[in-house]
């Protein structure tokens, strides 16, 4: 590894988004909304950080890409935005994340996941569910009782993830009896169900053939009109084909953000060039 | 060219044939080890099948002198009294499991694991005297109710260390999957993770079920025993191995034909249990793991 | 079904289905639910120890130490003492692990390091299956099998052959006996030594053993240097299967003659801490007689707790070295 252990330039980081926003390239897009803004976000793992003094936007209904080397943090961020570092004990965050502007830390846990859906890097359907007890697990385990109401959104959901096709006979069936890529569609469904507003994907695709993969990534271009998509991936081809804003991330912090189209045709970074140009991570 | 001559080729031989002599021990070491178990078997079902009638099943025992009777009553009370102490100890060993895996401290998960290990490590005798002192004297009475508690405690640390076996096995990705869902994290325990590791707990509850309906040392002095049907919970109540142990150090040839068909009935329900147990386990030990 | 479609959500009209409620109150009781369970083990452990230490009192008031040294148990004249029991305990329980340490240790490599596939797992079912023989049954074989075959085939020659001049072997052999007690136990005891033996050899890494054949060592010599890793744990496995033989009640009750007096000879009849109390305690007419009984148990708690910390702290000691 030839890079430098730290970014040359600290302070760009500390700036506030908007700022950040205006000194980029990006003016054409100031009446996009922001969903979630994250300021000075850094998430401590026993006192050791994982990933520091993040501070990024996530346009609504766009595809946001975050890109780096394992182990530089992306996970962790995207894990912040929904509050699943919780469940280890040993995590602690500091900053703020604003999901439409309020505070998501002040909210109820919850409440906060309802709005920010999460699919996973493997695929993974509750065991000893069938297929339609996956995709309306959010809603009945909430209280969702009505079968027709069940049926009615698990049907959509489905069709949405573009699985409704392939399952539709046999929704039956356990959950595990589908294909790598069709469970992990089923996870998308699953997510979907409950209505997010927010949908994280990390590495969705990492543990799916060529073939399941594209599934997924058409399913994504599809999905962004009606959701917020944030996708980590370590595939940079991925991340230029599916996504419209590229954040790169580097030792837990992060080193540039921009429209994917010039960080991968014009980063203004060394580090960020180094690493599309394939000379490290 | 010299170092060939440290190992010689009588020394060669020799390690192999101390290697073939000890193996062929540790294999007839094995052979002895399961000799009782044929023998036992073997026994018991000569013995026990000639007193295993109709009349052993529906029948109350005779008095003594009068042939014929049979264990009907300690068959039913074995199986309400079972019934009692799995309704207090499964659903609290489960609990206790969910505690030490999904919200214990690591230190507190090891020092409730060790004293679980430390409870089955318990001569059940004790639990016996136990049950005594906190149920017995203050009731006034042995009882059913008695017998079940004594049971519990010994079933209780069994469903505890297989659930919590169990709950390791699954993936904490599965947790993650129904937290980010935005349901609750005991929504989640109970109707998530408990399920994809139902099978599994069954067999441990199983496997407490029947380790307790042989049990007789905790029953001897909790449920007692009764030559009529039970007239209560709150009274005496007849089990089938404290019938076994009654009529097998009883003088009477009759009694004995009758321990025997007893024993039958339980090693039966113990083989058999733990044969479906073995082909549920074998097949898949949890759903989840594909 | 309301109907509050916004512009993002299509099919938005679940989220507001959703419960609202917080999800903290439900998390707190559940919690609260299963730490009382998890607390309940401690819990019954401590009143077990506490309620057996508070009924002792009036035996440890009346004959202080000198219960435990003993040897008389007379209940009619209340003059009560541990020794006939304690010895019985110790030395049936003994006998039975040098007849079992050697059979189970080489079944635990049996099977471990030798049988593969279907051999394995029908030899590891059935050790399970012996393991799960209740107590009771175990009984009645040894009462009207057991006793009667050892009693003719080996009490008796062994007696006629060497009683005048060893002691040990002293006659009369009659039947029920410290050596039909100790035989019974080896037999329970056995598939408890050897699972976890097994277990504790099985944790011990392949690499281990890839090594010892590399140096060109026999399967015996590989066996060997595992075994050797494994000592602590296996020698763990053993005082765990002490603990069963010293707690072991009703198949010992049976076949052992319940005699409360010391016989050097093991071909006679002894007494043990537990048999007495499932003898007796229903019997135990005064509060010094049940008092009396309630200290056998303690003396038996007492032993029990430390042989069984001692083998968890020794199997878990290996487990944990080669997670």
């Amino acid at each position: 590894m030839d890079a430098p252990r730290q970014p040359t330039n600290v302070t760009e980081h500390h700036r506030s988004p908007i700022e950040h926003e205006t000194t980029s390239h990006s003016t054409d897009h100031a009446d996009e909304r922001y969903r979630i803004v994250t300021e000075q976000l850094s998430v401590y793992f026993d006192g050791k950080p994982a990933i520091r003094d993040v501070s990024m936007v996530i346009r609504t209904n766009k595809v946001t890409a975050i890109i780096g080397p394992s182990g530089c943090g992306k996970s962790t961020f995207l894990r912040a935005l929904n509050r699943l570092h919780e469940i280890q004990p040993n995590a602690r965050v500091s900053g703020r994340i604003l999901l439409d502007g309020e505070d998501i830390m002040s909210m109820d846990a919850t409440l906060v996941r309802r709005r920010i859906g999460m699919v996973f890097q493997k695929p993974n359907p509750f065991p000893a569910m069938s297929i339609f007890d996956n995709v309306v697990a959010g809603l009945r385990f909430n209280g969702v009782r009505k079968r027709s109401v069940l049926a009615e959104i698990a049907e959509e959901a489905l069709r949405r993830a573009a699985l409704w096709d392939e399952v539709k006979d046999r929704l039956r069936a356990p959950a595990t009896s589908l294909s790598g890529g069709q469970q992990q569609r089923l996870c998308i469904a699953r997510a979907l169900a409950i209505e997010p507003e927010v949908l994280l994907m990390d590495e969705p695709t990492s543990a799916l053939d060529p073939i399941a993969t594209a599934k997924i990534e058409e399913l994504i271009y599809e999905l962004k009109r009606s959701y917020t998509i944030v996708v980590v991936t370590h595939n940079m081809q991925q991340a230029a084909r599916v996504s419209d804003y590229t954040a790169f991330m580097y030792l837990g912090e992060l080193v540039e953000f921009d429209k994917t189209r010039n960080i991968f045709t014009n980063p203004s970074k060394r580090q960020t060039e180094e690493y599309i140009t394939g000379r490290f991570g | 060219m010299e170092r060939r001559l440290i190992f010689s080729r009588s020394t060669d031989v020799r390690r192999r044939i101390t290697s073939i002599i000890t193996l062929a021990m540790v294999a007839l070491a094995t052979a002895i080890v399961l000799v009782p178990l044929i023998a036992v078997v073997w026994y018991t079902v000569g013995e026990g099948i000639a007193g295993l009638t109709w009349e052993f099943f529906t029948h109350l025992p005779t008095p003594v002198g009068e042939s014929g009777g049979g264990m009907a009553n300690a068959i039913v009370g074995s199986g309400i009294v079972v019934g009692l102490a799995s309704v207090v100890a499964v659903p609290v060993g489960i609990a206790a499991a969910i505690f030490i895996t999904e919200y214990a401290s690591a230190r507190l998960a090891s020092a409730i694991r060790f004293v679980t290990e430390i409870m089955l490590g318990l001569p059940s005798i004790l639990l016996g005297i136990f049950t005594y002192a906190v149920l017995v004297k203050p009731m006034g009475r042995f009882s059913a109710y008695a017998g079940a508690l004594a049971l519990s405690i010994v079933m209780l640390p069994i469903v505890i260390k297989t659930t919590e076996e169990i709950l390791r096995l699954v993936p904490q990705h599965i947790r993650e999957a129904g937290l980010a869902l935005g349901i609750p994290q005991w929504v989640v325990v109970l109707r998530i993770v408990l399920r994809a590791a139902v099978r599994g707990i069954l067999t441990g509850v199983l496997l407490s079920v029947a380790r307790a309906a042989g049990e007789t040392a905790p029953l001897l002095f909790t449920a007692l025993n009764n030559r009529f049907w039970h007239s209560g919970l709150d009274q005496p109540i007849a089990t089938l191995p404290v019938q076994i142990f009654t009529y097998a150090v009883a003088p009477y040839d009759d009694w004995h034909r009758q321990a025997w068909a007893g024993a039958l009935v339980l090693i039966a329900l113990v083989l058999v249990l733990s044969i479906v147990l073995r082909l549920v386990v074998s097949r898949t030990q949890l759903d989840s793991e594909q | 079904m309301s109907a509050d479609v916004t512009t993002t959500s299509p099919i938005a009209p679940s989220r507001s289905l959703l419960s609202k409620r917080s999800s903290k109150v439900g998390n707190t009781v559940f919690v609260a639910i299963c730490a009382v369970a998890g607390a309940s083990v401690l819990l019954i452990v401590t009143a077990i120890v506490v309620q057996l230490v508070v009924e002792s009192q009036p035996t440890i008031r009346r004959f202080g130490i000198s219960f435990l040294t003993r040897s008389v148990w007379d209940p009619v004249a209340e003059d009560f003492g541990a020794l006939p029991f304690i010895y019985g305990t110790l030395v049936s329980s003994l006998l039975a692990m040098i007849i079992a340490v050697p059979l189970s240790v080489g079944a635990a490599i049996f099977l471990a390091e030798i049988a593969r596939g279907w051999l394995r797992s029908v030899v590891s079912f059935l050790i399970e299956a012996l393991a799960a023989v209740p107590s009771v049954v175990y009984g009645i074989w040894g009462v009207f099998i057991l006793v009667p075959w050892l009693t003719e085939h080996v009490a008796t020659p062994l007696a006629e052959r060497w009683g005048e001049h060893i002691p040990l072997l002293a006659p009369p052999a009659i039947g029920p006996s410290m050596l039909s007690a100790a035989v019974i136990l080896a037999i329970m005891v056995t598939p408890i030594v050897a699972s976890v033996a097994r277990d504790v050899l099985s944790a011990i890494p392949r690499m281990q053993r890839e090594a010892a054949y590399a140096l060109g060592a026999t399967r015996w010599e590989v066996i060997r240097t595992v075994l050797g890793s494994a000592r602590w744990g296996i020698f763990g496995a053993i005082v765990l299967g002490l603990g069963r033989a010293l707690g072991e009640t009703m198949a010992v009750t049976m076949v052992i003659g319940n005699d409360p007096s010391i016989h050097v000879s093991i071909l006679q009849p002894a007494y043990t801490l537990s048999s007495v109390i499932a003898n007796e305690f229903t019997e135990a007419t005064t509060p010094l007689y049940l008092s009396a009984l309630v200290t056998l148990g303690l003396v038996l708690l007492l032993a029990t707790l430390v042989v069984n910390i001692v083998a968890r702290v020794l199997v878990w000691s290996v487990a944990r070295r080669y997670r």
